[in-house]
């Protein structure tokens, strides 16, 4: 069975247990808003400073509740073992870390968009005019927060303290991303209607971002599925 | 129809480490290496004209990062090198070489301050450097903390590949991603005030080569502990296996 | 709670014979950090055969499942696979190995059919659906088809892992105790079924306490203490006298962690 095929099994398998409860996403979904909420209390949201502090508190925002989104991506097959259960099938590995790849991904860009617009709302931020500019910068980001912190669920699946590990190792890791997200985005709010250099440089520095951790969890992922 | 208990060999040890870690002649080479360093940054170099005697700091500074950066190479090497081969011993060499890579990084980051507050008058600036440094720090920190929060060995020594790893290659994204951002907002930057004497970039490299034998000297004696270790649990094992 | 059990094979397949895996294990040993689960294991297990193994808990005997499963390499030695004289890739292997494990590896949040349907899905079974429905009814569960596992009891659970480790027509089966939450009813069922499956050519390895619901079924009995082959009956020998000793030593004493 080739890989797309089996991840493509196994996403739909994530979809239809996620979306049969929501649970998951529901309270990845609050926990960016109280963050943005809470972040609105520690400076003045004039609409300068709104524009200046805002995409760096929501991408912020994004990368913790994604670290902690993202650890019952691994978690939840131990229960009942079903991790052996996929590791018996003839599948590639990388298939089965693909797969929770690509429905974390769609998970945390979900949650994203459905808070994108309320940021916006709260802090007085039109998106509207640049709102294509700003979903390339959240896919090309969200590629790299959940391909990495897939892996990275099923390295602290392993440990103690994974509750902590988890943001632990994703945090530092994506500290690129944060920086890149966050000044594109500064940029596209800076100047609607501008494809400017900037924004570009930051974009094509997310692409090679996701190439190299993609690539790198490709090379090395599966070994975190042996026993 | 019984299948008997072979004698196996043991399980990877250091045991070929018997004997002095560090030969006599290397360990006084860097001695030496580190005295000469010295003397070149603390009394040779020119004073440099506005910051006075507290810039000679600049030299280990500077080349306590470069140093830290290969050490975070060795983990790199160590890292791939145990995914390949399974031999614990190169995972030896990543937790030496991490470790060793921290402690450098450690000197970067209090360095900087005491470098800082004389001359400019404030402890920190998230310039490049520092700000890259800091976060190499915290990188490599958490990968010692994954270390011991993984207790059987190969166990660890496998995630820990995988998240070094990650890391080392997660080293040139941020320094550009750092650079670039501090291109767009700058900083006043812990420099070197842009051009440096030719006597300067001597003993930087000279700095550079002393901390480069130190590093190694460091890593060998940690990863000399690790492979002890290892020795004692195979003792371990082997008589219980014998039991 | 009544299974009519199927005259004809299971599945679709009505050419009868799963033609079963021959398996060898070449010095097999594996390690646990510093505790040795299994020492130097050499064994054969010829097509068709079906091995009780029997030991305490600790013995080795799902670490020899699982290697078998493929679920964890051998630290040392090597495990091959044989249809005939012809070699199995282990990649190739995988697709023809059932497992019933000491976990039920199923999931909670999905229904019954659902989880069968992804399993029939992994393993590149055509007609995935039709193939779980089919699966279903063997183990009585056909009219909880759409209940989710989460509200099924240990005895359903068990029966549901069993239709998944049947559902791609396995030439080898292993059980970890498999029997363990089946009242009587279903125990018996289990040791027909594992009987049906012997005699249609099906390799059959299974770890037991050497309790007697699936005693008719085996071929030949072979005893681990401390990951070591203690007794083995042989390929053509009666593995009655192990079996018993196993049930005698094994009654009341459950054996040390």
């Amino acid at each position: 069975m080739t890989l797309t095929r089996a991840a493509g099994v196994i996403l739909a398998k994530e979809l239809r247990t996620e979306f049969r409860s929501r649970q998951l996403l529901g309270t990845t979904a609050v926990f960016v808003l109280i963050v943005i909420v809470l972040f609105s209390f520690t400076f003045n949201p004039t609409s300068d400073e709104a524009r200046r502090f805002g995409p760096g508190l929501l991408w912020l925002a994004f990368l913790f509740a994604g670290s902690l989104m993202l650890q019952s991506s691994f978690l939840r097959e131990q229960t009942n073992d079903t991790l052996a259960a996929l590791r018996l099938a003839p599948i590639e590995p990388f298939g089965i870390i693909a797969g929770k790849m690509a429905a974390n991904f769609l998970f945390l860009l979900l949650v994203e968009i459905i808070l994108l617009p309320i940021f916006a709302a709260l802090y007085n931020v039109a998106i509207l005019p640049v709102l294509g500019q700003l979903l390339t910068i959240l896919i090309l980001g969200t590629v790299g927060l959940a391909s990495t912190g897939t892996v990275f669920s099923a390295i602290a699946a392993q440990a103690r303290l994974r509750e902590l590990l988890l943001p632990l190792l994703l945090l530092p890791v994506l500290a690129p991303v944060l920086i890149a997200s966050t000044e594109a985005t500064i940029d596209v709010l800076r100047d609607p209607g501008q494809l400017s250099r900037v924004w570009l440089t930051w974009l094509a520095f997310l692409a090679c971002f996701d190439v190299i951790f993609l690539t790198a969890a490709w090379m090395v992922g599966e070994y975190l599925l042996e026993e | 129809m019984a299948t008997g208990a072979q004698t196996q060999a043991p399980p990877q040890t250091g045991a070929s480490a018997a004997g002095a870690v560090i030969s006599a002649p290397s360990l006084l080479g860097v001695f030496l290496l580190l005295a000469a360093a010295s003397y070149g940054a603390l009394i040779w170099a020119p004073t440099e004209a506005t910051m006075g005697l507290v810039q000679r700091i600049f030299y280990f500074h500077v080349s306590s990062a470069w140093t830290g950066f290969v050490s975070f190479i060795l983990v790199f090497i160590g890292s791939v090198a145990y995914l390949r081969t399974r031999a614990l011993k190169w995972d030896w060499l990543s937790v030496a070489s991490a470790e060793v890579g921290v402690a450098f990084f450690t000197v970067v980051l209090v360095t900087g301050p005491i470098w800082a507050k004389p001359v400019w008058g404030i402890w920190w600036t998230w310039d490049a450097r520092l700000t890259s440094s800091f976060l190499l720090w915290v990188l490599f920190v958490s990968y010692l903390v994954l270390r011991t929060l993984v207790e059987e060995p190969e166990r660890r020594a496998l995630v820990s590949a995988v998240f070094g790893i990650f890391a080392t290659l997660d080293i040139p994204l941020v320094y550009f991603s750092i650079w670039w951002f501090r291109t767009q907002h700058p900083q006043p930057v812990i420099g070197d005030g842009g051009k440096l004497d030719p006597r300067m970039g001597w003993v930087l490299l000279l700095t550079w080569a002393a901390l480069l034998g130190v590093m190694a000297v460091l890593i060998r004696l940690r990863y000399r502990l690790e492979a002890l270790r290892a020795e004692v649990d195979a003792v371990r094992m082997e008589s219980s296996r014998s039991a | 709670m009544s299974t009519p059990l199927p005259s004809s094979t299971h599945g679709a397949a009505s050419n009868g014979r799963s033609s079963g895996l021959r398996l060898q294990f070449s010095e097999v040993e594996k390690r646990y950090g510093m505790r040795l689960a299994l020492r130097g294991i050499t064994l054969e297990i010829k097509a068709g055969e079906c091995v009780a193994l029997v030991g305490h808990n600790g013995s080795g005997k799902t670490t020899l499942l699982k290697i078998a499963a493929q679920l964890t390499r051998p630290s040392r030695g090597k495990i091959a696979f044989y249809t005939g004289e012809s070699p199995v890739s282990l990649d190739d292997v995988k697709s023809r190995v059932g497992m019933v494990a000491h976990h039920t590896l199923l999931y909670e949040e999905l229904t019954a059919e659902e989880n069968l349907i992804f399993f029939a899905k992994l393993f590149g079974l055509a007609d995935p659906a039709g193939k779980a429905r089919q699966a279903l009814q063997p183990v009585g569960l056909a009219d909880r088809a759409s209940d989710l596992v989460r509200t099924f009891s240990r005895g359903m659970r068990q029966r549901l892992s069993i239709a998944r480790a049947l559902l791609a027509s396995p030439g080898l089966l292993l059980l970890d105790e498999a029997g363990t939450g089946l009242d009587p009813e279903g125990q018996e069922w289990l040791g027909a079924t594992i009987e049906r499956l012997r005699d249609s050519g099906c390799t059959i390895v299974m770890s037991t306490h050497g309790r007697n619901e699936t005693q008719g079924a085996v071929t030949r009995a072979i005893r681990l203490e401390g990951g070591k082959i203690t007794h083995d009956s042989g390929a053509g020998g009666n593995p009655k006298e192990i079996l018993v000793m196993a049930a005698v030593r094994d009654s009341g004493e459950e054996g040390p962690v």
